[in-house]
């Protein structure tokens, strides 16, 4: 499985790309895993602020449903319209094409309290 | 946690391993869809080897079967099995299962591994002949061969001619070199293909043999996962999700395997309800607008109102839309019929459709 240093990572198993005050979202390669095929994913919250640890959306997998929760509070600006034809990207791509979300960051010093790469990893064994 | 003869191959194949109804089995290998549709275009392997399995021999092993089990086992011939279920005395079901006529005093009825025991202890309490019944789950491996390239894969492996043995029948015979295994043209896919028993020693010999065999036609190892989008597909219950000890066979839809030419357990209460009518059905549907139906959500209709329960759901691999089973008010339980499914406090619109859902 693939973590790639540069993310932050939370124990729901989502990973989270900082670019300023800017910030992308989606599951990891262990979320993708545990999931199986993903069929759709729902994001209800797209122009709204949403608290950190709140539910944005859910991701549906052929098996299996699962909640999204926000990592960090932050306006939901932009939903990847791409996996509503490609849901496989997910499974196939989750750091890139299967990104989920992008936020602003309302409170910056909540970034304290992500994972780095090697807590996540220690976390899940991996 | 019971492994199968099988366990340690699962596993060092790379396949996701979960504990269900008491057995270490695998869940997937390459990926759900992947192995759901190399089951409906090709062939695949599944070890469903916790599924417990009961001989009963002697003069009277027919008596208990006609007592215990719906349909009636009288009309079997050797080689013949049916699908039956065994009735409980409150109008619901201890279990549904097969039943194998191996020879006149000899039966073998394969049940669900989660109620072995249950089953054991009901058989055994509703025997009043003393028949000799052994539970030989634990010394036998099952292997599902299922797929349109099963028979073609299996054939190599054995002078049974394969295509002669029709749709629930069975040939004991040898297969890969191994005395009385117990081919059956059975499954639970829908894909056609057979399923073989043997005794546990024999194992990994023969899972080996069918790769190899299968290798041409690109066989691979099939997980639970896709054993119950496949099932689905096809509308066939699961016990414990689309019924259980408190449904009836006839509101389960299966009234074709209730046969009032014999008496068994229950007989009258369900034939009350054949004859009358019940006011719950077991239905397919099919999902309208976007949402993946579970297990346990709940069915309403166009007003709100709470009408049932959904007992099965899925995205189908084969059709690539949101399909399920569940409970709904007889007046609703008509094709086409618009339902709605809460998903996670909104009711999603759906439809009743016929099962199967995939036509042949």
């Amino acid at each position: 499985m693939n973590f790639p240093a540069d993310l932050k990572y939370t124990k729901d198993h989502e990973w989270i790309r900082v670019e300023g005050s800017e910030a992308y979202i989606g599951i990891t390669d262990f979320a993708q895993k545990e999931l199986g095929d993903i069929v759709y994913v729902d994001v209800t919250t797209l122009g709204e602020i949403v608290a950190r640890e709140a539910l944005f959306g859910t991701v549906e997998a052929v098996k299996t449903v699962s909640d999204l929760f926000m990592p960090l509070t932050g306006k939901v600006l932009e939903v990847n319209k791409d996996i509503d034809s490609a849901p496989e990207s997910v499974n196939t791509d989750p750091y890139g094409k299967g990104w989920m979300i992008k936020i602003s960051i309302e409170s910056a010093p909540e970034l304290q309290d992500l994972l780095s790469v090697d807590a996540y990893k220690a976390l899940i064994g991996a | 946690m019971k492994n199968t003869a099988l366990t340690q191959t699962h596993t060092s194949l790379g396949a996701k391993m979960v504990p269900f109804a008491g057995y270490n089995m695998p869940v997937s290998y390459s990926g759900l869809n992947d192995e759901h549709a190399t089951v409906r275009n090709g062939v695949g392997v599944f070890d469903v080897s916790h599924m417990g399995e009961f001989i009963l021999k002697g003069d009277n092993a027919l008596n208990l079967i006609q007592k215990v089990t719906s349909n009636d086992a009288s009309g079997l011939i050797d080689g013949k099995a049916q699908y039956s279920c065994l009735p409980n005395n409150d109008g619901g079901i201890v279990d549904d299962l097969i039943v194998y006529r191996i020879d006149e005093k000899t039966y073998m009825l394969v049940v669900n591994a989660s109620n072995i025991e249950k089953d054991w202890n009901w058989i055994k309490q509703n025997d009043a002949w003393n028949v000799d019944m052994k539970n030989i789950s634990e010394n036998t491996s099952l292997l599902a061969i299922q797929g349109p390239k099963a028979m073609d894969t299996l054939q190599k492996l054995t002078d049974v001619k394969l295509a002669d043995i029709p749709y629930y029948s069975f040939v004991k015979g040898k297969f890969d070199g191994v005395d009385n295994v117990v081919i059956s043209n059975t499954g639970y896919t829908g894909a056609g293909g057979f399923e073989i028993y043997f005794e546990n020693q024999h194992a990994e010999k023969i899972w080996n043999a069918i790769f190899e065999a299968g290798k041409e036609f690109g066989i691979k190892p099939i997980g639970l996962g896709a054993r119950d989008t496949l099932r689905l597909e096809m509308g066939f219950c699961l016990y414990g999700n689309d019924i259980d000890d408190t449904t009836s066979p006839i509101e389960a839809g299966l009234g074709w395997i209730t046969k009032f030419t014999k008496d068994f357990t229950n007989r009258a209460a369900i034939e009350k309800q054949k004859t009358d009518g019940v006011t719950k059905k077991l239905v397919g549907f099919e999902m309208i607008d976007r949402g993946i139906p579970r297990h346990d959500y709940e069915i309403a209709d166009a007003s709100g109102k709470i009408i049932g329960k959904v007992t099965s759901g899925t995205q189908s691999p084969t059709l690539n839309k949101a399909i399920g089973m569940g409970y709904v008010t007889k007046e609703l339980a008509k094709p086409d019929t618009e339902i709605y499914i809460m998903i996670r406090d909104k009711a999603i619109k759906a439809k009743v459709s016929k099962i199967p859902f995939l036509k042949k």
